[in-house]
Formats: structure tokens, C-alpha cells, sequence
């Protein structure tokens, strides 16, 4: 399947991959709007690290054999389908953590409200992920491999 | 049920089970595959008959498959029905019923049995046990006949924690008592226990732990209340006993010795039994724990989960991927205090590193075991966000001498690992660690 | 001592209604102008250290960031120039060189911009290159002087003279020389793949040519600078072609500096020289102080690469260019590469970039028309460099008789230079001219490559167009007819330089 990866080589570290990702994923789409109104409300899927002059952005490796999928007692977190992609039905979701527990990439964080998982959903169903789409370096792809 | 046979036949109905047949069928679409449960619902999640019970999870949400499972999978389900007998030479399992189903695969997914230990009066009406959907059930329609008030839960392991949260979301008083020193103490060491018990406490719930009951003290033939050793008396009308469970492998038992019983069915890294076709996973089997290496039953979730993958591949005669044992780990929220612990974490093992980092507010402590140059162990509670990295390095016994100034940093990640993992981490398509 | 006397030459105005606080603009300047307080939660800006190269505001995904001149106005005064008082006082606390990087910035005539190109009407169809054949092809290298065909044993028709070997090039524009060291490995790597990819060349500049680049060596030029850095016979042998470089337009008479904190491990081992230690080189090479010197060396590249390269010599544009190139050509140049006044540079002193030299323009056709008078034209290609902006300078420049062009600001500014002229500094926001880990990073030369290799096909495709709008097929018919240009409002002696009419004759 095609997943998004990044080039830690190229990445500027500003991290607007996760600036992208949270209007994205806000009510308004409005990016004003969401990071005066909905900041707190909405956890990036994407999450830039940086150490010295090493940065790249991670995301949700959408694994082949995705521990969290395992590890979820509601079934909220499922696969798609069609896209392949792992994605958690929030109102599925009892915050057990138990994907927080699991994901070996450290991928899946609590929502801000505390209630549901919260991860990268491949912008469902977009062509490009917005913060492929976004970054100004090309420092994070999305292909097959 | 009468007569009847089947290339799979699956005894259970829960996670070990599903995954079996799930992986079976990535195989083999057209195999036969039964399904016999005792319990006759539906594929249901045991872990949310807390939130169930607590109003959070409404029945149609307690379904972990669709409906359509078994009609997706062409499965056919014999709810409602316990197999009590294996004849291991015929190839053979008998029902409660009478009835006989052959087999040419047979997967022994029987979970496990709570424990109820010899507390006097434990017959009494009121006294329950809370693991599956029926206990749930018979509590919720107790707790609104009886209009309930007070509640002892026995045992403050993860079962008894989810108990007192729900009977607290439904309005109820209740005190948990603790036979050990601490709550949940099979996962949390004495300082993450504190944080646990003060999150219980600042819920209104009254927590004896280093106490034991001795008996339930009925009136009208019903339960007034609980008597701990010592004589002190707790008031309540509802009882839950969740001291623990043990597999249920009187199944097993039933071939007469030629299926293998420690605690649990012995099961190799396929799942095998030692009797001929007959595999066993889930809560119900004793497999490799992954750091000792050690056949343990480990009743947990994601391990079953593995355990039942693993077993349906075997079955269908798909090539088996490498089984790295299962991991001890836990997650369990405390009125909304999370708490996580991996590995070996709640004690450390002799000549252990031990790295903890603490905060007050908002309640935070994160503790790692290291032995030998690798993590062994990790608690967090409070902040557990990427917890899982941990789990990964557990797993994968990446050397951490080199980042473990980082481990506990507040930009630990991804980035904070050697290399050679990261990469793997980063690019990996699908993580086996 | 506080620079206290100079003031900001740039003002950074935070729009707050877009502002949102994500910090882009703190994580991307390097000067540290933007920076956020956590106590405040407030991200404030310091325009007093801004150079003004626009990475904030093109980043700023709300567009709330505008960049402008400081307000602070001097008196108006024709003669003593706010950049004039400027630099007394930089000079007066400093008492120092002043530096600058890029081309001459001063208003110097531009007289691509007087010059206008001709277009067919009726008599002389025009020609639709979507449709017909253009040809832009061009070789680079020694024209005989008549050739002589033979016809062999068999009955047919052959070339019975040595033809000296060439460079092709699909589009007649080059990459001019920029140092791997003055440039970031990514900006060097985005060059030679471009060059490879668009069938033309890049040129080293004077840094050696790094291992990794060694494949795109078919389509660079390595050059041998005063300093003599990274040159041994693999280097000369790999590469196309062989450039002396005598001068830059930029600087005409003053050596290069690459101070030894920019000498990392990769710059030492591509120059050869020891980490560290400052890479000087001198102003002249001292083993050439005449003609018949720098005929030596050119015998002695081509005896070291077996007469199989093209020998290229570099003069900046100075009074004397004209002789100056003759004089070259006569030494056996393959290529005469002239640098104009306007040509940019990595660090220069800024009094030497604004005031030395003479404009490409004047150059070239002075030095076109000498050789041309000569009767050595043919000996040697003629290339010019010194700030092609568009399409219409480089059909401007070959109309004035190059053969071909080199672009370096245009390739830096097709790979995001913003021209703030800080490259001296080592600290290019855009990872262009910078060895700083964090900066470099900044430049992905796929992507840079593909800017690149665009620009080249976009002037490419103008200037085909332009040709068929003459009514010619090939950039050959361009070639030197300079009666395809004219003149508006220059001078009859400007005019005569440049060998152009003015414009209605």
C-alpha cells in the first residue's frame, strides 16, 4: 500500500506538516479559524522531532501487522478496506490505551479530550496526505515501496 | 446439536478465537470452520463489560465483530453450547447437549474462569463475579432492582479496578478491598500504586488494601455486608469477587491427559498442544513469555490476540511467523488516571537499572528497567503518551546504553533511538517488533 | 563596542489578525529575528538582525508576516546615500573590509535592457516552433579554420580535417562556476544532475569536484583556480571540460577566501586541503604573469588530459578584456568564458563587486568584434556570464556573439536564493550557500534539480520562440548577427561597441 514516509535528510523541522495536519482535521478547515477556535480540541496526526539539526515528521506507519488493530478491545481501531489504512473510529473508542501501549512508533496519542485515540487517518480518503502535500521540502513522501 | 464435523472447529468465542478464524480464512476460504461458545452472544469485547455496565458502551457497541461476522467468514456459530469431553484419538468434541462434532483442527479457546476464593456466604445473593457480559448484566439489573448503594469489590487487580469505576459511574458507594499492600499490584509498583489509589480515592471510593474478607454477612438472605479478618465489617449490598482468573482447561482436562495442563494448556510457538491437531490460545493457554523465554499463562488481550493469529495459521497449514512469546502488559485507566505498565516493571529483576521520573501536577511518573543494555521494563502513569516506544524496544531488545540519558526526556522519540532501529521504525512498512 | 550608529535595514510587521503562533517563521531564520516567549505565548519579531531573504514570510502558512524597509528615513541627500552613511559608520565602528555576496547591485545601465530584439514580417516568414524543428544545439570548442573533405577509397565523402574536441549542448546555457564550499553538497548536487539531465554543464567552480559527483562528470566543467584546489589528473580526466579561471566578474584581481570554519571534513578532502585551514586563493596564479605563462598551462592541462578536453580560460570583464581575450585564444583557449561586471560571487569586498570591472554587454562585443578582426573567431567559443535574467538576455547575449551563456544568480534563484546577498555570512536561509547542518538540510536537490531543469526547458522554449518570431530555425542564424538587435537610447559610441543600430534604422 502506499504510506508516507519521511526523509529525515531533508526535513527543515517546521513543522508545518503538523500545522496542515491539525487544520486538516478541524471543523472550520479554516487555519485561522482552527488554531484560534480548535487547537485544543485536535491532536496532529503528524508529530515533527527534532534533536540538533536532526528532524524528521512521523506519522502512523499503517503497519502490514499493526499492533494496536491487535491490541483494541472495541474494535474502533480497524483497517480500511480499501486504503489499507489503520484508522479509530473515536466514537468507538473507550480510551483504554491500549494502542498507545502497543504502537511501537509511538504513533498513537490520546486526543487532547482524553477520550479516543488519535492518529494519522491518511487524510481519509485525500490523494495526498496534506502534509505530503505541504511540506516545503518534499522531506515526506507518500508512496509505495 | 447433533451429529456433525467440520475441518476447524473452534471452541470460544472471544478474541483468540476470532483471530483464529480470521487467520484460517486468510488461508483457506472454504474450509468448514465451527464455532462453539458457551456464552450465546454474539462476538462480544469481555474488557468493555466495565464500560458497559458504567452506561458508557451500549449493547451495539459491545459487539466487536459486525453482525455479519459469521456470515462473512462462513463460519457456523453454535452459540449457547458448552463442550465438555475430547476425545483426542477420535478426533471427537461432545457437547453439554449430547451432541458430537468432529474435527479434523480443533483450537482450544476457552479463556479463563474467575476465581472465587473460599470466603464464606459466597452463595449469598448479591455476590458476584464480573468477567463476562452476563455477570454484567446480572449486577446492572441487581444494582437497579435492589437500588444498590453500596458495593465491596474483592480485589483491586485490573477487573476489580474496572469494577469499582462502573459501579461508580452508576451511582454507587463503593470500597475495595485488597488482600496485597497495594492496588493493582501484579502491574504497579508501590509509587504508581499511590497515584492509582489517590485517583480512587478523589472518586469517592474507600480503598483497604492489605485487608482480606472473611466472609459476607447476609440478612434476609442477602448480602448486608462484608467481614474482614480482624472483625471490622463493611456495609454493602452488592458484592463483586475479582480476585483473578485462572484458565479454563477442564476441556482439556477431559482428553484424559493426552492434552498437556500446567496452570494452563502447554502450548509451542504454533500453538500446538501435545495431542495431535488440537491447538490452544488465548487466556486459556500457557505459551512463551517473551523475556523469560518460560511457559506462562498470560491472560491479556493483545496476546491472545496474537496467540489465536498464530494458531489459525497453523491450522491452515499457512507458514507461521516467527512467535516471539508474549509480552506482560497492561493498561488500565483509573478514573481517568492512565496507567501503563510493560514488561518487567513492577519489580525490578536483581542488578536492574532503574530510571524513574516523577512530576505532582498534573500526576505523572514514568519509570524503565534496564538490564543488561536493554529495556526490560516500563510503568507510566499520567503521561503515557508514546509508551508503545517503549514496548517496541522491549520487544526488539535494542541496546538503549547509548540514549538511555534520553529515555525519560520530555522529547524522547523516535529520534532519541539508536539508528539502526529508528530507520527500521521509520520506514519499516508494517512493525514486527 | 555596540554597533550602535547602524541602524535596521529591514522592518518585519507581524499582521496579528493572521498570526497564529505556530512558530514556522522561529524554527527558519537562522538570524534569529522571530522568537517566542512561553510565558507570553507571543511571537514577536526583532527586525534589527533580518537580512531580509523572505524564508519567514514564505513559510508563514497565514501569510501574516510582510517584510519592508526600515521607515527610517536619512535626509534626502542625492550625493551622501543612506548606504553610503551606512557604511562609513559600519566602517567607522568596524574599520574593516566591507563584505557583499551576489552581483554588483548598483545602477549600473543594464544594456540588455536598450537592446530589442528583431521579429519577421511578410518578407521573411516567421516560423512556428511548436510545429517546425528548432534547433538549439551548440558545440563549444575550435572551429577549424576551413575544412577540407576527402573522398575515400570507396568513392565517398569524407572529413579529412581534425576536428578539436567539443562540448554539446542541448540548450545553450550553462551553469557557471559555484564552488562546492561556497555553495551547500545539496546546491552542488542539484547543479550536476540538472546539467545531466538537461544535456548541459555545470561547472565546479574552483572546489574540486566531490566524489559523489563524479557520475554527472560528463556534464561538468572542473576548473583550476589559482588556489589549484582538488586538481590532480582523475580530476581533470573525468570531466568534460577544463576551465582556467583567471578571473570573476564579481571580483576582477582579488583572490577568494574560504574561511577554515567552512573546511569540514568532505570540503578538505574535495579540495585537498587539511580540515580547517582557511582556503586562500591568491589573486593572480602565480605561475602566470603573461600570456606565454598561461599558454604553459593550458599545454600542460592538455598534454595532462590528452588533447581529448576542450580548454576553457575565465577573464573577468575589465578594460582591457578584448586584448586580454585575444591573448588567450592565442594561447590555445578552446573557450573564452568573459565575466561581466554584474556576475555574483559567494563573498567579495563590496567596494571591489560594485566598482571594478565593465558591463558583459560592452564585453562581449568588443571582444567578439576584436577576434572576429583577427580572423581567430573560430579558435575559440565564446561564452558569456554576468547576469542573464530571462530568456531575452541570453538571445540578446548570442545575437552580440556568445556562443553560450552562464547563469549563476538564475540557477541560485531558480533553487530559492531570495538574493539578501549574505552568502558571505554562511548562514542562506535557503541551504544554498551554506555548510550549516541544520541550513543544508533545507535544499532537497530532487527538488532543487527539478527547478532547475524547468528553468532551463522554460528559457529554452522562449527562446525558440523568439528565433521563430526571426524567422530562423537555429540558434546558429543568431549567432553574432547583431543585426538582429537595436538600440534605444544609447549613445552612437555605445553603439558602436556594441556593434548594433539604433532602433528604427
Amino acid at each position: 500500500m502506499k504510506r508516507i514516509y519521511a526523509r529525515e535528510e531533508f526535513c527543515l523541522g517546521c513543522r508545518l506538516c503538523e500545522i496542515q495536519c491539525l487544520v486538516r482535521h478541524s471543523k472550520s478547515k479554516k487555519i485561522i479559524k482552527a488554531f484560534r477556535q480548535e487547537r485544543d480540541q485536535i491532536t496532529p496526526g503528524v508529530m515533527v522531532e527534532s534533536a540538533g539539526h536532526v528532524t524528521f515528521a512521523m506519522q502512523c506507519r499503517h503497519c502490514d501487522s499493526a499492533p494496536c488493530l491487535e491490541a483494541c478491545i472495541t474494535g474502533a481501531m480497524h483497517r480500511d478496506p480499501k486504503t489499507g489504512a489503520v484508522l479509530c473510529d473515536a466514537d468507538r473508542c473507550v480510551g483504554c490505551w491500549m494502542c498507545v501501549m502497543t504502537c511501537p512508533a509511538g504513533a498513537v496519542r490520546r486526543g487532547k479530550d482524553q477520550k479516543a485515540a488519535s492518529k494519522c487517518d491518511l487524510c481519509a480518503g485525500d490523494k495526498t496526505p496534506v502534509c505530503v502535500l505541504n511540506c516545503p521540502n518534499e522531506a515526506i513522501v507518500y508512496e509505495e515501496r | 446439536m447433533k451429529n456433525d464435523s467440520t475441518k476447524y472447529l473452534v471452541i470460544g468465542n472471544s478474541v483468540a478465537a476470532v483471530a483464529a478464524v480470521e487467520a484460517i480464512r486468510e488461508t483457506d476460504a472454504a474450509g468448514s470452520i465451527v464455532m462453539v461458545s458457551r456464552e450465546p452472544k454474539h462476538v462480544y469485547s469481555r474488557p468493555l463489560i466495565s464500560y458497559w455496565l458504567a452506561g458508557k458502551v451500549d449493547d451495539g457497541r459491545m459487539d466487536w465483530r459486525p453482525r455479519s461476522f459469521y456470515e462473512d467468514l462462513k463460519v457456523k456459530a453454535v452459540l449457547g453450547a458448552e463442550a465438555v469431553k475430547l476425545d483426542t484419538s477420535k478426533h471427537v468434541v461432545e457437547l453439554a447437549d449430547g451432541g458430537r462434532i468432529g474435527y479434523e483442527k480443533l483450537l482450544i479457546a476457552t479463556g479463563g474462569t474467575p476465581i472465587v476464593p473460599k470466603i464464606s456466604g459466597r452463595e449469598t445473593a448479591g455476590v458476584f463475579t464480573f468477567t463476562e457480559w452476563a455477570d454484567a448484566e446480572r449486577v446492572g439489573s441487581f444494582i437497579a432492582e435492589r437500588k444498590v448503594a453500596r458495593a465491596v469489590v474483592v480485589g483491586a487487580g485490573m477487573i476489580g479496578v474496572k469494577a469499582v469505576e462502573a459501579l461508580a459511574a452508576r451511582g454507587v458507594r463503593v470500597t475495595v478491598v485488597e488482600l496485597a499492600p497495594r492496588v493493582l499490584a501484579a502491574a504497579l509498583d508501590e509509587r504508581a500504586a499511590k497515584l492509582a489509589e489517590a485517583a480512587m480515592v478523589n472518586a469517592g471510593v474507600e480503598v483497604r488494601c492489605g485487608a482480606e474478607v472473611e466472609a459476607v454477612v447476609a440478612r434476609e438472605g442477602r448480602a448486608a455486608g462484608v467481614r474482614l479478618k480482624g472483625g471490622a465489617e463493611v456495609p454493602c449490598e452488592l458484592v463483586i469477587v475479582a480476585v483473578g482468573v485462572v484458565p479454563s482447561v477442564a476441556l482439556a482436562r477431559s482428553a484424559g491427559g493426552a492434552v498437556e495442563v500446567d496452570r494452563g494448556i502447554l502450548v509451542d510457538d504454533a500453538m500446538r498442544t501435545s495431542a495431535p491437531d488440537v491447538y490452544a490460545a488465548g487466556d486459556v493457554a500457557q505459551g512463551r513469555e517473551a523475556l523469560s523465554g518460560t511457559k506462562r499463562a498470560i491472560p491479556i488481550w493483545p496476546g491472545a490476540f496474537r496467540q489465536g493469529r498464530i494458531a489459525g495459521l497453523a491450522m491452515a497449514g499457512a507458514k507461521v511467523a516467527n512467535y516471539d512469546g508474549a509480552l506482560v502488559m497492561n493498561s488500565v485507566s483509573v478514573f481517568g488516571l492512565a496507567t501503563i505498565s510493560v514488561g518487567t516493571a513492577a519489580v525490578a529483576p536483581a542488578g536492574a537499572e532503574v530510571l524513574v521520573s516523577e512530576r505532582a501536577e498534573p500526576p505523572s511518573y514514568r519509570k524503565v528497567v534496564i538490564q543488561d543494555g536493554r529495556v526490560v521494563g516500563a510503568m507510566l502513569v499520567g503521561d503515557i503518551d508514546r509508551a508503545g516506544l517503549f514496548t517496541g524496544l522491549i520487544r526488539s531488545g535494542t541496546d538503549v546504553s547509548a540514549v538511555k540519558d534520553l529515555l525519560l526526556t520530555e522529547q524522547f522519540g523516535v529520534l532519541s533511538l539508536p539508528a539502526e532501529y529508528r530507520k527500521h521504525v521509520v520506514s519499516g512498512a508494517g512493525i514486527e517488533v | 563596542m555596540r554597533r550602535w550608529l547602524v541602524q535596521p535595514e529591514f522592518k518585519v510587521e507581524r499582521d496579528p489578525a493572521r498570526c497564529i503562533q505556530c512558530q514556522v517563521c522561529v524554527r527558519q531564520c537562522a538570524n534569529d529575528v522571530h522568537s517566542y516567549d512561553e510565558d507570553d505565548e507571543l511571537v514577536s519579531s526583532d527586525g534589527a538582525s533580518c537580512v531580509g531573504c523572505h524564508r519567514c514570510a514564505t513559510l508563514c502558512p497565514t501569510g501574516a508576516i510582510a517584510i519592508g524597509r526600515s521607515q527610517l528615513d536619512f535626509k534626502p541627500n542625492a550625493n551622501w546615500t543612506p548606504e553610503n552613511i551606512r557604511n562609513v559608520y559600519k566602517q567607522a565602528e568596524g574599520g574593516g573590509v566591507l563584505l557583499s555576496s551576489m552581483g554588483n547591485d548598483k545602477p549600473w545601465r543594464v544594456y540588455w535592457d536598450h537592446l530589442l530584439l528583431n521579429a519577421a514580417q511578410v518578407t521573411n516568414p516567421s516560423i512556428d516552433p511548436l510545429r517546425e524543428p528548432m534547433e538549439l544545439v551548440t558545440y563549444l570548442g575550435r572551429k577549424p579554420d576551413q575544412v577540407r573533405v576527402e573522398r575515400g577509397p570507396d568513392g565517398k565523402a569524407k572529413l579529412a580535417t581534425e576536428i578539436a574536441p567539443q562540448l554539446k549542448l542541448r540548450t545553450p546555457i550553462m551553469f557557471s562556476a559555484m564552488s562546492y564550499g561556497s555553495i551547500s553538497y545539496n546546491a552542488s548536487r542539484a547543479l550536476a544532475q540538472a546539467a545531466a539531465e538537461a544535456g548541459t554543464f555545470a561547472n565546479t567552480g574552483e572546489g574540486g569536484l566531490h566524489t559523489d559527483f563524479r557520475p554527472y562528470a560528463s556534464n561538468m566543467i572542473v576548473q583550476v583556480a589559482s588556489g589549484r584546489f582538488g586538481v590532480d589528473p582523475d580530476y581533470l580526466n573525468i570531466a568534460a571540460a577544463v576551465e582556467i579561471k583567471i578571473g570573476q566578474g564579481a571580483k576582477p584581481g582579488i583572490g577568494g577566501h574560504l574561511p577554515g570554519e567552512k573546511v569540514d571534513a568532505a570540503i578538505s578532502r574535495t579540495r585537498m586541503i587539511p580540515q580547517g585551514t582557511d582556503a586562500i586563493s591568491p589573486a593572480p596564479h602565480h605561475d602566470i604573469y603573461s600570456i606565454e605563462d598561461l599558454l604553459q598551462l593550458i599545454c600542460a592541462i592538455k598534454e595532462a588530459t590528452g588533447h581529448r578536453k576542450p580548454v576553457s580560460v575565465k577573464i573577468a570583464a575589465v578594460h582591457n578584456v578584448s586584448a586580454v581575450a585575444s591573448g588567450a585564444v592565442r594561447a590555445g583557449a578552446d573557450i573564452v568564458a568573459i565575466d561581466g561586471l554584474r556576475g555574483g560571487t559567494g563573498a567579495a569586498p563590496t567596494t571591489i563587486r560594485d566598482n571594478v570591472g565593465i558591463p558583459i554587454e560592452l564585453a562581449l562585443a568588443a571582444v567578439d568584434s576584436r577576434l572576429r578582426e583577427e580572423g581567430i573567431r573560430n579558435r575559440a567559443s565564446l561564452v558569456a556570464a554576468g547576469s542573464f535574467r530571462s530568456a531575452a538576455d541570453v538571445a540578446k547575449a548570442i545575437a552580440l556573439g556568445a556562443d553560450a551563456v552562464y547563469i549563476g544568480t538564475a540557477a541560485a534563484v531558480a533553487m530559492g536564493c531570495h538574493l539578501c546577498q549574505r552568502c558571505y555570512t554562511g548562514k542562506c536561509n535557503w541551504g544554498i550557500a551554506t555548510q550549516d547542518p541544520f541550513l543544508t538540510k533545507r535544499l532537497n536537490p530532487d527538488v532543487a534539480t527539478r527547478r532547475l531543469t524547468n528553468l532551463l526547458r522554460g528559457w529554452s522554449l522562449e527562446i525558440k520562440e523568439m528565433l521563430g518570431g526571426m524567422g530562423v530555425n537555429a540558434i546558429e542564424s543568431l549567432r553574432g548577427n547583431r543585426e538582429h538587435l537595436r538600440a534605444v537610447g544609447l549613445s552612437d559610441r555605445e553603439m558602436a561597441i556594441l556593434g548594433v543600430k539604433p532602433a528604427g534604422e
